[in-house]
């Protein structure tokens, strides 16, 4: 039985490791968005890692325009109360007050998101001053660092989101990953050019160039409307996948949910992947981005 | 024996890479999971950090939890760490209904049990038979509500174990693949018979991982 002998020591909170831990345990998984604590237990009934709390997906936000805010409270509350994995919530670009707001909730993941409507056109929250963890998104490398030393604990690749097109999401993913690799090849005199070009610090360029990754995970999101599409993106190197408009705006969510998080489990493997491709109704309908009046990725800076 | 042991990292979803870096270190042929497969061909398996609900789902979805059970039965070490401990436990409290457990030690479990990840937690542990602490790191950590008779409690954090091992299985709530330390992975695996003791004299360096 248990040893009483053996002495606790003290405990801390909110610390980079512990921050950064649960998007270790995130990785390979699906992170779903809903409106509602019913959508919410769906995700979870398929498997999904963690669901994203939000009063309207991204594609409704984009039909309807507005201002688009944090969650009512008493929202996120339901949802937490049916729901036995992590729940994520978004606040505005430099919204401190509803990020404080959300970590007063409970939540277990920031989400400090470009879908919102931004609070503060210079500034995003420093997130140092935060226990609970934040993820950002990311267009580029140069934007992923900025916000890693904001004290981002997750990095994802922005996309674009609301539009079941995941041409941006790989064009933001393969940027990031691309500029990786040739700072891995760089030598120390063109680290500091990296920098500057970069807009970034340049101990990240360098702890980069040393280690060929980022020090946070990195997801990816915006556009993730089918199971080959999350097999797409993890390929290029995504750890996981948020995936928004995309089940909840299929024919049949329940079937498309089930099957993004086989994909993502076995993201390599053809066979599987035709199998859980098979059958599921149509996909959300996408839009061509040439046709969007907001490019919801522009805005973060 | 006739090849280099070969660990395997069930790779459905969760903290897998960090655990393959650790045993990496160690020497031995460390490898994903993610099929019946690639079960087969493994000499022990570690069952990784991640959320338990999804990987159960997902054994189930890959008809995998039949030949895994048998497996433990048979007695294949398995080093099971937070979800992987809830996998590993007879019994579930707080669990979903369609949650499925390995019972591969007589251990409850309690999900979520030290809280949300605002709770979650760092700790310098003291493990019987380590000369120097380990950093414990706790995500959301599971809560071992109690344990039979026969299980070794080996740490403790405010009287409630969180490594216990039992026979070829050991358990953890935390995360020793997040601290970059190898000393569990190894004992677990000399433990085992999978690592010659001699190893467990060498000098207590640290794998080098970026978790």
């Amino acid at each position: 039985m248990t040893d009483q002998s053996i002495p606790s020591r003290e405990r801390s909170t909110g610390s980079p490791l512990v921050k950064r831990g649960l998007a270790e345990m995130l990785k390979g998984g699906v992170i779903m968005d809903v409106v509602n604590p019913e959508q919410a237990r769906i995700a979870e009934d398929a498997g999904a890692v963690a669901v994203m709390a939000l009063e309207r997906v991204p594609s409704d936000i984009r039909k309807e325009g507005g201002v688009s805010r944090m969650s009512d409270p008493e929202m996120i509350q339901g949802i937490q109360e049916v729901c036995s994995i992590p729940v994520m919530a978004k606040a505005r670009i430099g919204h401190f007050a509803e990020a404080q707001i959300l970590q007063s909730l409970g939540v277990d993941y920031i989400d400090e998101s470009e879908v919102l409507t931004p609070a503060d056109e210079t500034h995003h929250i420093d997130k140092f001053a935060f226990d609970v963890p934040f993820v950002c998104g990311a267009t580029n490398l140069g934007e992923a660092l900025r916000r890693i030393s904001e004290g981002a604990c997750m990095i994802r690749s922005k996309g674009e989101a609301g539009t079941g097109n995941v041409v941006e999401a790989v064009r933001h993913i393969r940027s990031i990953n691309g500029d990786i690799r040739k700072i891995t090849q760089a030598d120390s005199a063109e680290l500091f050019e990296w920098a500057k070009q970069l807009r970034a610090p340049l101990p990240l360029i360098q702890e980069i160039a040393e280690t060929g990754e980022l020090p946070v995970p990195v997801f990816c999101a915006g556009g993730i409307a089918t199971p080959a599409d999350a097999s797409l993106v993890m390929q290029l190197g995504a750890q996981a996948v948020f995936v928004g408009s995309g089940i909840f705006k299929s024919d049949e969510p329940v079937k498309m949910a089930n099957a993004i998080v086989e994909a993502a489990t076995h993201y390599q493997d053809p066979q599987i992947l035709a199998k859980v491709s098979t059958g599921l109704g149509d996909a959300m309908k996408g839009l061509e981005m040439a046709t969007l009046e907001t490019k919801l990725a522009e805005r973060g800076w | 024996m006739t090849r280099p042991v070969t660990v395997g990292v069930l790779a459905l979803q969760g903290a897998f890479a960090a655990h393959l870096s650790i045993l990496r270190v160690l020497g031995v042929e460390a490898r994903e999971v993610k099929t019946n497969e690639q079960l087969a061909s493994v000499d022990a398996l570690v069952i990784p950090g991640g959320e338990s609900t999804t990987m159960s789902m997902l054994l189930v979805k890959g008809d995998m939890l039949a030949p895994l059970r048998q497996r433990v039965v048979d007695g294949m070490p398995v080093f099971g760490t937070c979800a992987g401990m809830i996998l590993c436990s007879e019994r579930i409290e707080d669990g979903r209904p369609d949650q499925h457990c390995l019972s591969a030690l007589p251990i409850v479990t309690r999900r979520n049990g030290y809280g949300r990840q605002i709770d979650s937690f760092e700790a310098e542990l003291d493990v019987t038979g380590l000369d120097e602490p380990f950093h414990g790191v706790f995500i959301r950590a599971p809560i071992v509500d109690s344990v039979g008779d026969d299980v070794a409690v080996l740490s403790a954090v405010d009287g409630q174990p969180v490594l216990c091992s039992h026979g070829p299985v050991t358990v953890a709530s935390f995360h020793p693949e997040l601290s970059g330390d190898s000393r569990l992975h190894r004992r677990w695996l000399i433990d085992a018979g999978l690592l010659p003791e001699s190893l467990a004299e060498a000098s207590d360096e640290t794998a080098e991982v970026t978790p």
